[in-house]
């Protein structure tokens, strides 16, 4: 990482402690990494690993205990105008009373456009993502990878600097996964965006990213940065089948299972 | 290990206990409201008087055998009632609703019955029956039936039509499918019905009394408003409404004690309303 | 289903009991001497006389618009009381037990109570409705609210939309299904209401008009008024259905693909 070039994101020492109603939990002990320009980035860990926790404090959803987000060197302190979000539970994402295109148009209403932009923001998206002549039905009426599409569609719309996706393929077939994490990398590339992808998914997080984060259980902390030097052109058969990917994935596994032991990498 | 478990359950309990608190701070900010508008004279204490007042005049009233006669008659009529159309909604509703004959041939004469608000009744419940109680049942009965009927009809719709064929290869009778296959399923949808019925069931036996002058604590609400008691008045009704929120509170809890073993209707019984 | 029969078919089906009944009424109560059941003859023949004229608006028209305008300032207000107490915990832990109890007071008291701060006018019918309708409304408002959902409520959260916007788009239409609960709840009451307190105390209306009848023992015409205000009813609740599936739309398709599977 050339510390010279200002990072897109930068998480400093971040720490989340809960107070639930009897006890302290501590869900990250201490974060510390940063994200440059138009970079992919997977984080993967363990369920239970506060993955979750991590990307909504990233997401300004959730206040750090202590430690900060700085995000084009602002510091985060809410949900900021250039990050988009994508969720897990995609279904419970979209609004039920709006149309797919409503779906996708509504952040925009909140930015200072043209009606005319507007409409061709939302086109653009949609077509970015394989969905044709979806704009007039309702999420409930499509299936559970496209409702996933219209999702993104609505983050890439918002044209975001940093695209936040939280384990958005988990609950969606094996197959549909693959066209959907296929789909993130064209994205990715097309629109040179900023991408921090968390995963439980090992071989999801070696087949899209450029770098894994690999985090721990809680109380969390980044376990190791591993770059990934797979070329930059993948395919599912191809990439997934090259001695290289399996050894990256070989790695990670050990350092999770590292991790689920108690052991933790010594502090720097 | 036990200890983490105590500490849990115990953090869970004060939090509950707080939230009672909570509510019983409105409750209690409430009455004092009630005290001090009508003292200071925002409303006239001769249109409400200060709570004080009628929690007095509603201590002397309970003493006396009339509000012991009112309570017991609006209750008489109120239970009656809803047992009257409880067991004609089971009944019917489970005949009908068995056979998908009988629901096509009655559906439109349901849909077209149920919206007829009881209170129509009411001048041909007083021609026939004046202000005896057999008036209240008549409204009562005519509302509360319908909301049974309804749930019950969704009940037995909702029967697995798998389990329904096994029960009759097995060559269960009428009764035995009933009581093992369509009781079970509908179970759930009847106490929803209940719940309904036996707010609409109240609603109406107070209607009664104060629309046909029949006995029952409507009825004293009504004297005593002409006779101008005025705080043994808001003593009635504040009566009345106590025995609302335990029939209310009462109908709530039977219908979720049996709900929590059917988890996948709690939602159209949440859809029934709050 | 049921929908796999033709039209013709299904509404052979949907009229052959009540017209079976209606014929049975008829031909059981053709003879009748009986002072309280005429022939049905005779009151269908006052009914048109009576709700087919001019006089008839002058029945109905009052009652309407007392409920119109009593049922709409409830539904305004429950639903505007709601959504903040709705949005606030420590707002509906400390107000619910209260609003519990003002609910549960049966609406047909609050018509002598009513009488007793404002007298027999107008005001009074209209505030009785106002008084009876708002509870299940606002109690269903709150309900709906607290039911929002999370990973949307967060989902708003992230795009930073506008508190305007988030109760138009979001707050509102996701309530929306509740709040239609307690509006169907509240139409009832309000039914009960406007006929309750013409019946009490009134110059004008339908449920005057009924007592009016009964009193003078004119029983066709009697019969009729039942049968009048049997079919408001049913029109009122038609109406209401027609505008719950038109906004509702959405959440009826919803629901029937989540009982899909």
């Amino acid at each position: 990482m050339n510390r010279a070039t200002p990072a897109m994101l930068e998480v400093q020492h971040l720490r989340k402690v809960y107070q639930d109603s009897s006890r302290t939990i501590e869900a990250i002990r201490d974060a510390d990494f940063s994200v440059g320009q138009g970079e992919l980035v997977c984080i993967v860990g363990p369920s239970g690993a506060g993955k979750t926790t991590l990307l909504k404090c990233i997401a300004g959803l959730l206040a750090p205990t202590s430690g900060a987000v700085v995000l084009e060197g602002q510091p985060v302190t809410g949900p900021p105008p250039s990050m988009a979000v994508v969720f897990q539970e995609y279904g419970r994402s979209l609004f039920p009373w709006m149309t797919v295109h409503g779906n996708v148009m509504l952040p925009l209403k909140q930015k200072k456009m043209s009606a005319e932009r507007r409409e061709e923001l939302v086109r653009n998206a949609l077509a970015a993502v394989d969905l044709k002549g979806v704009e007039g039905a309702y999420p409930w009426q499509l299936s559970g990878g496209m409702q996933q599409r219209v999702a993104i569609a609505r983050a890439v719309a918002y044209e975001p600097h940093v695209l936040l996706m939280d384990e958005p393929f988990a609950a969606v077939d094996a197959q549909t996964r693959a066209d959907l994490e296929d789909l993130i990398r064209v994205l990715w590339r097309r629109l040179r965006v900023t991408v921090l992808f968390v995963t439980h998914d090992i071989d999801e997080s070696v087949y899209l990213g450029q770098r894994v984060l690999v985090m721990s259980h809680a109380p969390t902390v980044i376990m190791e940065d591993v770059p990934i030097d797979l070329p930059e052109d993948r395919t599912q058969l191809e990439t997934r089948s090259m001695a290289r990917f399996g050894e990256l994935r070989k790695h990670i596994y050990s350092q999770i299972q590292l991790a689920k032991q108690g052991w933790r990498p010594p502090a720097s | 290990m036990r200890t983490a478990q105590t500490t849990k359950v115990r953090a869970r309990h004060t939090a509950r206990t707080f939230i009672w608190l909570q509510g019983l701070a409105g409750l209690v900010g409430f009455a004092l409201l009630l005290e001090i508008v009508p003292r200071s004279g925002i409303i006239s204490p001769d249109y409400l008087p200060p709570f004080s007042t009628i929690m007095v005049a509603l201590f002397k009233e309970i003493k006396t055998a009339t509000f012991w006669t009112a309570l017991s008659d609006t209750l008489q009529a109120w239970a009656i009632g809803l047992v009257i159309s409880v067991v004609a909604g089971v009944v019917i509703g489970i005949a009908i609703g068995s056979s998908r004959v009988l629901r096509s041939l009655t559906h439109s004469t349901i849909e077209f019955l149920r919206p007829i608000p009881s209170v129509a009744l009411i001048p041909l419940a007083v021609l026939l029956f004046g202000s005896q109680i057999q008036s209240t049942l008549v409204l009562v009965v005519y509302a509360a039936f319908w909301q049974v009927l309804i749930q019950v009809l969704y009940g037995v719709q909702d029967v697995d039509p798998v389990a329904r064929e096994t029960a009759r290869s097995y060559g269960l009778n009428a009764f035995a499918q009933i009581r093992y296959v369509i009781w079970p399923t509908t179970l759930p949808y009847l106490m929803t019905g209940v719940r309904l019925a036996a707010a609409v069931a109240l609603i109406l036996a107070i209607t009664s009394e104060v629309a046909i002058d029949t006995q029952g604590l409507g009825k004293e609400i009504t004297d005593t408003e002409s006779g101008g008691a005025v705080a043994i008045m808001y003593a009635y009704v504040i009566v009345a409404g106590i025995i609302g929120v335990i029939v209310n509170l009462g109908a709530r809890a039977l219908e979720r004690r049996v709900l929590a073993w059917h988890p996948s209707v709690r939602l159209d019984a949440a859809e029934a309303g709050a | 289903m049921k929908n796999l029969l033709p039209p013709p078919r299904r509404v052979v089906i949907a009229l052959a009991l009540p017209v079976t009944l209606i014929a049975a009424w008829w031909m059981t109560s053709a003879d009748s001497q009986s002072f309280y059941f005429p022939p049905l003859q005779t009151i269908l023949r006052t009914f048109a006389k009576l709700w087919f004229s001019p006089q008839a608006l002058t029945n109905i028209g009052p009652s309407l618009w007392r409920l119109s305008v009593g049922y709409l300032a409830a539904a305004f207000l429950g639903v505007a009381i709601g959504l903040p107490v709705g949005a606030s915990r420590n707002l509906r832990n400390v107000l619910e037990p209260v609003l519990e109890f003002l609910r549960a007071i049966p609406p047909p008291v609050l018509v002598p109570v009513l009488i007793l701060f404002v007298g027999l006018g107008n005001e009074m019918k209209a505030l009785v409705i106002v008084f009876g309708c708002i509870w299940p409304v606002l109690l269903n408002t709150v309900a709906g609210v607290r039911a929002l959902d999370e990973v949307l409520a967060e989902t708003v959260r992230s795009y930073r939309i506008g508190r305007f916007a988030r109760l138009w788009h979001f707050t509102l239409p996701g309530a929306s299904p509740q709040i239609f609960t307690g509006l169907r709840q509240s139409l009832s009451i309000g039914i009960i209401l406007m006929v309750v307190s013409e019946m009490f105390a009134a110059r004008d209306g339908i449920g005057f008009v009924l007592v009016q009848y009964q009193r003078t023992f004119a029983i066709p015409e009697m019969w009729s008024g039942i049968i009048m205000l049997g079919i408001i009813g049913i029109v009122l609740s038609l109406l209401f259905r027609a505008f719950e599936s038109w906004l509702l739309g959405w959440y009826h398709g919803l629901r029937q693909s989540q009982r899909a599977g």
